[in-house]
């Protein structure tokens, strides 16, 4: 620039002209910004990043009784693959996403699109009493539960026997990843309907007033203005669901005090890392166990979101 | 998920867009008895382990086991419970109280405040590496947390932190989603013309934050130190992982050491109503603070009551 052509001297004059004016403004401006993210940031890259590549570096070393740490490539993950113990808890927690999470949110959505609609009296109380069981923490919910599903001084058991049923067995094999399914909804429902009652009561008056004047049921109304509208919000459950459920820890760990024999050491994937990584001292595998966990929700996260805009995409054209 | 989509989410709304005020549509006029049993009986299934867990926090052991769950015993024993329960051990229960409060009020304040200066930045400033920067904080919102204890608790043990209370409360500073709802709230509810205003009148730039900017996102923050405080409150692994002391346990980790010590005591069965009551006076700090702070966090949440 310094040895430029008198030609563009009125040019470039002016141009700096304009930058001197803007320059250290937006200078001065960039600076504050980056300063008020420097905060988040700091934290965000020592508490997730450098974990996240500490895990995946660690999942590529293998501990051997003789040279102590040796580089194994991937074969902790080739380990996890065909291990039974993680593919079952896998398994576990997928049947509980997919039995448990349309279940939850469903019924979120009922309760939310109910509140909405201002049909019900004592709506405000409704909304607060359902909401109730998110302020309950995860160990207390299935603390709470497991009494309640007890055998001995539990109600449902002792209503149970009192008509005659016998005592239902909440703790078999076979029940309890459904009575843990029970936990999860009861102290997560309630948080999934203030998110999408959120969403609703931000929907515009006219795009109501179009379909009143239509003559639109309720359930038309849901159907197609309001469901569609705070499909968002629904997506932001549903991720949110995808990762609580792969990474089920505080039910299945506190349900082993009681049901010891039921609940094994990798009854789901998150309780499996643990174990391997605090009692059976396998960090290498456990870091692998993990970050492959972590790959399967970001993942299913992944294709989930994609699912829904293309039919989002779809219902657009349609209409 | 761009921020566009999901604005409707927190966004404060204009109160004269809201459908409350429409005369075309006023669906109040019309109740419906149906409706209101079934939502009510529905409500039952929220309440009624919550109602157990009190009556039983009222009994002692041989009445847990002799009566009714649903209803009291002849003799109230709540108050015998809640001494045993706040001696045991040398008062390590108040102890775990105690510590549950510290940090997750320490976290959540912390959050609150990276958060809020995080999303009033993204929302209030254009600066190179914006969208990078907020596509990495909205993608680590799908990071596990399971994927991130185990090395967290290696990296914390090398630097000799593991057993503090520092332990439990960095990790729990980070709170991506705290920063988008910060950012999709700050956009809409501090306008651009005011900070302008306070730029001619010589503020800088720190100073409108603090004095103009967190003044109108009131709601905002409450929304999110409620939820990072329920998050840290509610939270088991990362303690559990981290803390080795018993006097540095928050009440989750605690109750559960109750609560194994009850089931494998077999004989000691007095501590059953010790757990119970013990899981009974954990929940009520949460309950009595959402109850107290729901106009803020509902409003937060929410549109319509807010400011516009």
């Amino acid at each position: 620039m310094s040895n430029a052509p008198t030609l563009n001297v009125e040019r470039t004059t002016r141009k700096s002209a304009v930058t001197r004016r803007t320059s250290p403004t937006k200078r001065k401006q960039y600076l504050a910004a980056y300063l008020f993210l420097l905060p988040f940031f700091v934290v965000f890259i020592t508490m997730l990043v450098i974990p996240l590549v500490y895990a995946g570096y660690l999942s590529l070393f293998e501990s051997k009784l003789i040279g102590g740490e040796v580089f194994a490539g991937l074969d902790n993950y080739a380990r996890a693959l065909t291990d039974p113990q993680f593919l079952g808890g896998l398994g576990r927690v997928g049947l509980f996403f997919i039995v448990q999470v349309p279940i939850m949110l469903g019924l979120a959505l009922f309760f939310a699109l109910a509140l909405d609609s201002m049909r019900a009296r004592g709506s405000k109380g409704i909304r607060l009493l359902i909401f109730m069981p998110y302020a309950v923490p995860a160990v207390v919910a299935t603390l709470m539960w497991g009494y309640l599903y007890g055998p001995d001084f539990g109600p449902i058991a002792q209503i149970a026997r009192a008509v005659g049923l016998g005592t239902p067995d909440f703790l078999s094999p076979g029940n309890i990843l459904f009575s843990m399914m029970n936990i999860v909804t009861w102290e997560f429902i309630g948080y999934n309907m203030i998110i999408m009652y959120a969403a609703l009561r931000a929907i515009p008056a006219e795009l109501y007033e179009a379909a009143e004047i239509d003559g639109a049921g309720q359930f038309r109304l849901a159907w197609s203005i309001k469901i569609p509208a705070i499909r968002p919000a629904i997506m932001l459950t549903v991720i949110f669901s995808i990762i609580g459920s792969f990474q089920l820890f505080a039910e299945p760990s506190l349900l082993n005090t009681i049901a010891p024999t039921v609940i094994t050491n990798s009854f789901t994937p998150n309780y499996y890392a643990y174990n391997l990584a605090f009692i059976n001292q396998e960090l290498n595998y456990a870091a692998a166990v993990a970050f492959l966990l972590g790959l399967v929700i970001a993942v299913i996260s992944y294709f989930v979101q994609l699912g829904s805009e293309r039919s989002a995409r779809r219902e657009r054209k349609g209409l | 998920m761009t921020v566009t989509e999901t604005r409707t989410l927190v966004a404060p709304g204009t109160p004269g867009r809201r459908r409350g005020g429409s005369r075309h549509y006023d669906p109040s006029r019309r109740r419906s008895i149906l409706l209101t049993v079934l939502l009510w009986l529905c409500v039952l299934y929220f309440i009624v382990p919550l109602w157990w867990l009190f009556v039983s926090s009222t009994k002692d052991n041989s009445a847990l086991f002799s009566t009714f769950g649903l209803w009291f015993a002849p003799e109230l024993s709540l108050w015998d419970n809640l001494q045993t329960l706040f001696t045991i051990r040398g008062g390590l229960y108040t102890r775990w109280l105690l510590n549950t409060v510290v940090y997750s009020v320490t976290a959540a304040f912390g959050a609150t405040l990276l958060s809020a200066m995080a999303g009033y930045a993204f929302a209030k400033y254009d600066f190179p590496g914006k969208k990078v920067l907020f596509s990495a904080t909205l993608g680590a919102v799908m990071i596990p947390l399971t994927a991130l204890a185990l090395p967290t608790y290696l990296l914390f043990s090398q630097a000799g932190l593991t057993d503090t209370p520092w332990a439990v409360i960095i990790p729990s500073l980070v709170s991506p989603f705290g920063v988008y709802l910060m950012r999709v709230y700050a956009a809409d509810a501090i306008p651009d013309t005011l900070i302008e205003a306070a730029r001619v009148d010589g503020a800088g730039e720190f100073r409108i934050f603090w004095q103009v900017g967190l003044r109108m996102l009131g709601p905002g923050l409450v929304t999110v130190f409620l939820f990072s405080l329920v998050a840290t409150w509610n939270n088991y692994f990362l303690p559990l992982i981290m803390l080795n002391t018993s006097e540095l346990y928050p009440i989750t980790v605690g109750l559960a050491q109750l609560q194994a010590a009850a089931t494998a005591g077999g004989g000691t069965q007095a501590l059953f109503s010790t757990v119970i009551t013990g899981s009974f006076v954990a929940i009520l700090p949460l309950i009595v603070a959402f109850l107290f702070l729901q106009r803020y966090w509902q409003s937060g949440l929410a549109t319509g009551s807010v400011k516009g």
